[in-house]
């Protein structure tokens, strides 16, 4: 169980989370919806220690872990897909993987696991990431943070500029991984994407969750989307 | 006039200086294309190693040889721990800022140079190298430790390509090059990851400085040359870029070795800093850099 209690944060002297109030519960996606500006990617780098938290409590199964180094979050069980994938682009892809699996020391079984997941990777291991297609790329971003194995991962806007076959895999993904157990954090915009996975949703706007609600209870033409996303 | 035997005996010159040259500025390239640090103190790191060969090679008793290999297993460690020292006190305090790191570097390189005047002295030292024997030629005879030092040179080269290329330690490095945001999102500890670089390459501009003190004594100014001539190999193979930097170091070692050898060693350096300003001009990226 992932929980943010008040978290104030930021960059420098610019403060972007307000009392932020989040959680993420085991074998649940819990997407984040918002407009742009709102905190969505700052909360989720305020999880992995990125950007520098001035108040309140971020905890993993009860444990704090905002006075952490970010090098330390991931460590505990915190996978990360970042906004635009931040793959390490002159790296092949099996390097990426390689990466990946360090993190918790994880060896040759969980590569498997993770490339059965992706079989298109396995067929480019040796390819320079840099020149995977976007579909692929946001794979490979995927599965190299599975390679932590992670309790909890965060997805930042991973069907940004996808087809939609690319689009329904992710989905899959997701939602294997929300019957494996893992709390799932997915910053999503588009209202389809978000529906066809949550649990709950969180909306936020002016760095603070306004609103949780179960997904059960949203339709595409609810007001929230209308409210705190602006479709 | 240019004949052949006095030609491969500035090739051979050149190689010798390419060699050190190429040693020391991959250490340069490194610390910048890993940390983005201008590392302003880096030949007084190169400076440092001789002198502290000299102290190493005193405090050995028995043969030359002996004395000169302790040296050179000493001298690059010592080196680079001072490196890492002083990548902990200086640089991560300042959150590794280019603008910031080029001034601290500099006051470091004053530090380093005052030091070794204080503790070494302003005369030229020599360290005897570890063996005299001379390869025969029909026009002239060579150095053989000359040609000892190309051998270690391109050995070392090799291992430290082998060790960014093929160990875990060298991924962990070119990733944290590449985003050390993401680096840190997978485990990196990126600070101790620069520590290790700041000190690899200091202790590469070390290991060179130990190969060059039986050839050019020990001196605590002569970090200068290597300093400039490490700088112009890296602008000139690409800020970052290791393989530039060897293919710099080779045409800037050779082209020095030939000019210095038939006409004089200014005009090879003025030319070289006129092939490093028309790279600035046609080509800032470097010959082998990519484009920012």
């Amino acid at each position: 169980m992932l929980r943010l209690e008040g978290i104030d944060g930021g960059y420098g002297a610019v403060q972007v989370l307000r009392g932020l109030t989040f959680a993420a519960a085991a074998g649940q996606v819990t997407c984040v919806m918002g407009r742009n500006g709102a905190g969505k990617t700052t909360m989720l780098r305020a999880i992995m220690g990125q950007v520098r938290v001035t108040a309140g409590r971020i905890l993993l199964d009860g444990q704090p872990i905002q006075q952490l180094p970010a090098h330390e979050v991931p460590r505990h069980g915190i996978g990360y897909v970042p906004q635009g994938r931040r793959l390490f682009g002159p790296l092949s892809v099996a390097e990426n993987i390689e990466v990946g699996l360090m993190t918790r020391h994880k060896g040759a079984a969980t590569r498997e696991r993770v490339l059965d997941l992706f079989p298109r990777l396995r067929e480019r291991l040796d390819q320079r990431s840099s020149t995977l297609s976007g579909g692929e790329q946001q794979m490979l971003a995927i599965a190299r943070a599975l390679c932590l194995e992670p309790s909890v991962l965060l997805l930042d806007e991973p069907t940004e500029g996808l087809q939609p076959s690319m689009i329904a895999l992710i989905r899959d993904t997701v939602l294997s991984l929300k019957a494996m157990g893992v709390a799932v954090v997915l910053v999503e915009q588009r209202v389809d994407a978000v529906l066809s996975v949550a649990d709950r949703v969180a909306f936020v706007t002016g760095g603070t969750v306004a609103e949780t609600c179960d997904a059960s209870t949203l339709t595409p033409h609810s007001a929230q989307f209308a409210r705190y996303v602006g479709v | 006039m240019i004949s052949g035997p006095y030609l491969l005996l500035a090739l051979m010159e050149g190689t010798v200086m390419a060699a050190v040259l190429a040693l020391t500025a991959v250490g340069l390239s490194l610390v910048f294309g890993v940390m983005r640090v201008v590392n302003v103190a880096h030949g007084e790191f190169f400076m440092l190693g001789a002198v502290l060969a000299w102290f190493v090679a005193q405090a050995v008793p028995g043969p030359a040889w002996a004395a000169f290999v302790v040296a050179l297993l000493v001298a690059p460690l010592i080196v680079a721990a001072l490196a890492a020292l002083a990548d902990w006190a200086v640089l991560k305090r300042l959150g590794y800022e280019p603008e910031a790191t080029i001034v601290a570097t500099i006051g470091l390189s004053y530090i380093l140079q005052q030091g070794a005047l204080s503790f070494f002295g302003p005369d030229a030292r020599p360290i005897e190298a570890p063996f005299t024997w001379r390869i025969q030629f029909p026009w002239f005879g060579y150095s053989g430790y000359k040609v000892a030092v190309v051998v270690a040179a391109v050995v070392i080269l090799l291992a430290v390509w082998l060790f960014m290329n093929r160990s875990r330690a060298g991924l962990v490095m070119r990733a944290t090059q590449i985003d050390r945001d993401t680096a840190r999102a997978f485990g990196i500890n990126v600070d101790r990851v620069y520590a290790l670089v700041f000190a690899m390459g200091a202790g590469l501009a070390g290991l060179a400085a130990v190969l060059l003190v039986p050839i050019q004594q020990a001196h605590y100014l002569m970090g200068h040359d290597p300093l400039l001539l490490s700088f112009i190999v890296v602008i000139i193979g690409g800020l970052g870029s290791v393989r530039g930097t060897l293919i710099a170091a080779l045409v800037i070692g050779l082209s020095d070795g030939v000019i210095s050898f038939f006409w004089s060693p200014t005009l090879a350096k003025i030319l070289a800093t006129l092939f490093v300003a028309l790279v600035l001009v046609f080509r800032p990226q470097g010959l082998f850099g990519e484009r920012a």
